[in-house]
């Protein structure tokens, strides 16, 4: 075992330059694409009438948004039906309106981790390769010490090149302990990592997990068995289950949330790098087909790049000029 | 969810068969299926919408050729179009020039630029005997630097040390000099990802490119991206000169219309494919296989066309018939196909026509299939009653002991073929239900469970 000990904090990384606020940059990423459309979306809603060309213009940018067919379809037909029961005329209502369905599609979703209870607090933290999942294992054990919790993370990803040592330079950064061994298994790995938290009255246990993709089966199975393991060591565990969804992915992450969740049994997501131009919009299909609650989102590769998910400040920031 | 676009059309046109040709009327509600399918594989909307229009312009006044349904000719078209957009390129890396052809990575955080650098190296040494160093420009993402040194070592490759502390353009300096020092062919420089609307390193990937000048500017992108590819692969390509796109976790079960939203806005070939985790995990482009995928596709079209030629056309019908229905797939149907597979040039050629990921898994199981073994399975059913056949849940210990005596084999194999038989079922049952997609899963989970580990 190279436990990966406190050590004085981590020299400061480019990253850490100061940031406009996720919202600024959130919007300012928005409106940069929208730039792109044809129709930006302030033209849209200041014209005169709503008409079907209006209309064929929101589903664009709902399935430009990456809604998804079948969430815009649906979205667009509580639309029509509220155009006509409110008798909606102008465009500007149209958009209170979609606004207000969006909101509350997604306000289910708005469900922030709590952590009470237990201790440790067990968390493991799944996804496809390159999702964000130990950038946000990283930016998470911030927030969590900022609370006043004790952290300790495990390197649970025994497979990818360099993937401890990466982990180990977020555990420098946050000045908490990393566990790792040399072998390779996640399980063993997570196992110890239980103890060692229990051993030193930790709060809060991270285990970070290898990239897989759900056609892995053979991978989908060996996260299955952490997901066991814990529970050997902790029958009330894992806590909290994240799945990590990388925003820029189209459709394909319904799939990863449904695949997921039959193996380890997602009780949260987080969603990263919305600073990009990605708008995240397949929440809205998440929403419809395999609800789950949207814990964080991921806004930037800084420490400080994390925020808690508001179903309202989300839809406005997508739809703001 | 729409998986099989030809089922889905097939439906649309029950009432258009005996049409001779394909017209604007009788292909309006077909399209926008097609559309339908395209941007549920992601491809990005305005991408669909000139797609569309194109393949409209095409359809139009083709003939429905003989036993065709209107359906299946615009299909057709659909999928020669988009064989056609994403073609054209060889899985080759231009190195003509003065030695060291640098080569520059670039793309979104997360894409598989540092495992794609480490495998293209390993194929350039392995293939073409060149001598690659690589270097990392990232000094952001922590342990990128010892990421690329880790898996260069795997590929035995040449790795060129680099610091958090140092500007990117230092490092590439120092790398070039060192290349030509030490007479290697190939640079590749890996690079940080980075979002095309953050500026500051936007300008420093021009700025390292303005002073490589890189024989090859790689743009890397991941097969599950979304609508916002298109944004994405435009801000690259305007930033940098790109000079070919690669596609990775093609492995995966995304359908993977990013790329030709990528391919449609750069311009730009896309020559590789990344199907694993593995520095193996790396091959050439298949622009038809990817039309199939991102129609949902497999290769059926490649199958239907093998059963049309080496097949028992009835047969084969009744069989796709059966399948749709989605019940009764029995050990006479078992027979047939493996008979039939015998006939279309066995396992190997099959797996051929099978989407990347499924034919890689496939052929590790393959062997085992040989023919030899297809005879032995056809003497086993041979020796089962009618009724056992169309029942196999009769077959209980006295009569498997009565078939293995029959077919000359111990009662294991009957086992054997039973299990065998048992899974097949639950493929076709998939198969029925969900289309190739899911019967692709179903057969990795089959071949996954049978092989002894299948390690990444
Ligand atoms: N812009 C941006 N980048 C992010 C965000 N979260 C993570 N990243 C970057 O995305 C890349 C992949 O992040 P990782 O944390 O290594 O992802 P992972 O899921 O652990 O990846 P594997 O372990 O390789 O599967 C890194 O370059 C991160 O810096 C985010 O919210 N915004
Ligand atoms: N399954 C699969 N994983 C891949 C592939 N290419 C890269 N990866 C994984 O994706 C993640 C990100 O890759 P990396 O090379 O670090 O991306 P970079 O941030 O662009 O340098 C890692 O977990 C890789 O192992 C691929 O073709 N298939
Ligand atoms: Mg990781
Ligand atoms: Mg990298």
């Amino acid at each position: 075992m190279f436990g990966f000990l406190k050590k004085d904090q981590a020299p400061e990384g480019a990253v850490a330059t100061p940031k406009p606020s996720w919202t600024e940059r959130l919007k300012a990423g928005l409106s940069r694409t929208r730039a792109t459309l044809n129709t930006p979306l302030g033209e849209l809603f200041s014209r005169a009438r709503i008409d079907d060309e209006l209309l064929e213009e929101l589903e664009s940018t709902l399935l430009m948004a990456d809604c998804g067919v079948e969430a815009t379809q649906w979205l667009l037909d509580e639309l029509r039906a509220k155009v006509k029961k409110e008798r909606i005329e102008s465009p500007a209502e149209l958009r209170g309106a979609l606004i207000d369905l969006l909101t509350q599609l997604l306000t289910p979703l708005e469900k922030p981790l709590v952590i009470d209870g237990q201790k440790p607090f067990i968390m493991m933290i799944a996804g496809v390769n390159g999702a964000g999942k130990t950038t946000s294992i990283g930016k998470l054990a911030k927030q969590f010490q900022d609370e006043g919790h004790g952290v300790l993370l495990a390197a649970g990803d025994t497979f990818r090149a360099a993937a401890r040592e990466q982990l180990a330079e977020w555990g420098r950064r946050n000045d908490v302990t990393v566990i790792a061994q040399d072998g390779g298994d996640p399980a063993a790995v997570v196992f110890d990592a239980i103890s060692a938290a229990r051993a030193r009255g930790i709060d809060i246990m991270m285990a970070d997990t290898a990239g897989r993709l759900p056609t892995q089966l053979n991978l989908m199975e060996e996260i299955a068995k952490v997901r066991r393991v814990i529970q050997k060591a902790e029958p009330s565990g894992p806590h909290e289950v994240l799945l990590v969804l990388d925003a820029n992915i189209g459709q394909n992450a319904i799939a990863q949330v449904k695949a997921f969740d039959k193996a380890i049994g997602v009780t949260g997501l987080v969603v990263t790098k919305l600073d990009g131009t990605a708008k995240g919009g397949v929440l809205a299909a998440i929403a419809r087909q395999c609800p789950k609650p949207v814990r964080f989102i991921g806004v930037g590769e800084g420490i400080d790049d994390l925020q808690p998910f508001k179903a309202r400040e989300f839809v406005e920031a997508l739809f703001s000029a | 969810m729409l998986d099989n676009l030809t089922l889905k059309l097939a439906k649309v046109v029950k009432n258009l068969r005996g049409q001779a040709r394909l017209s604007e009327e009788n292909i309006q509600e077909m399209l926008r299926e097609v559309r339908m399918a395209l941007l549920e594989a992601d491809v990005a909307l305005p991408v669909v919408k000139e797609f569309i229009a194109r393949v409209k312009e095409r359809a139009v006044g083709q003939e429905v050729i003989g036993s065709l349904t209107p359906g299946q000719a615009l299909v057709g078209v659909v999928h020669r179009e988009l064989t056609e957009l994403m073609g054209g390129a060889k899985a080759e890396l231009n190195l003509a020039c003065q030695p060291p052809a640098i080569i520059l990575m670039s793309g979104l955080q997360g894409a598989g630029k540092t495992t794609t650098t480490a495998k293209l190296g390993k194929w350039l040494k392995e293939r073409q005997k060149k001598k690659v160093l690589v270097v990392s420009c990232d000094v952001y993402r922590p342990a990128a630097i010892e990421q690329l040194k880790t898996v260069a070592a795997q590929a035995g490759i040449d790795f060129f040390p680099s610091e958090v502390g140092q500007k990117p353009a230092e490092i590439a300096a120092a790398a070039l000099d060192y290349a030509k020092r030490h007479f290697h062919d190939v640079l590749f420089v890996d690079t940080a990802g980075r979002l095309a609307i953050d500026e500051a390193m936007m300008a420093e990937i021009r700025e390292l490119h303005a002073q490589l000048k890189p024989i090859e500017t790689l743009f890397v992108v991941d097969a599950m991206l979304g609508q916002d590819a298109v944004n994405t692969a435009k801000a690259f390509n305007e930033a940098l000169p790109l000079t070919g796109v690669i596609l990775t976790k093609l492995d995966g079960d995304a359908r993977g219309g990013a790329a030709l939203s990528v391919r449609h806005v750069t311009g730009k070939p896309l020559k590789f494919a990344g199907v694993g985790e593995k520095l193996t995990g790396i091959e050439e482009f298949h622009p038809e296989r990817m039309a199939s995928r991102i129609l949902g596709m497999g290769d059926i079209l490649g199958l239907v066309e093998d059963a049309q030629r080496g097949v028992d056309q009835d047969k084969a019908q009744e069989f796709v018939k059966k399948m749709k229905s989605g019940k009764g797939f029995d050990l006479n149907d078992f027979k047939d196909q493996i008979g039939q597979m015998r006939q279309m040039g066995g396992m190997g050629a099959l797996l051929e026509k099978m989407p990347a990921q499924f034919a890689q898994m496939a052929q590790q199981a393959g062997g085992q299939v040989e023919d030899k073994s297809i005879r032995r399975i056809e003497g086993i059913i041979n020796s089962m009653t009618p009724q056992e056949r169309t029942k196999p849940e009769l077959l209980k210990a006295s009569r498997k002991r009565r078939i293995a005596t029959g077919a000359g084999v111990q009662v294991q194999e009957v086992n054997r073929l039973l299990n065998q038989f048992e899974q097949t079922q639950k493929m076709m049952k998939q198969f029925s239900k969900g289309g190739m997609a899911k019967m692709m899963r179903a057969a990795k989970g089959l071949m996954g469970g049978g092989m002894p580990g299948m390690p990444r």
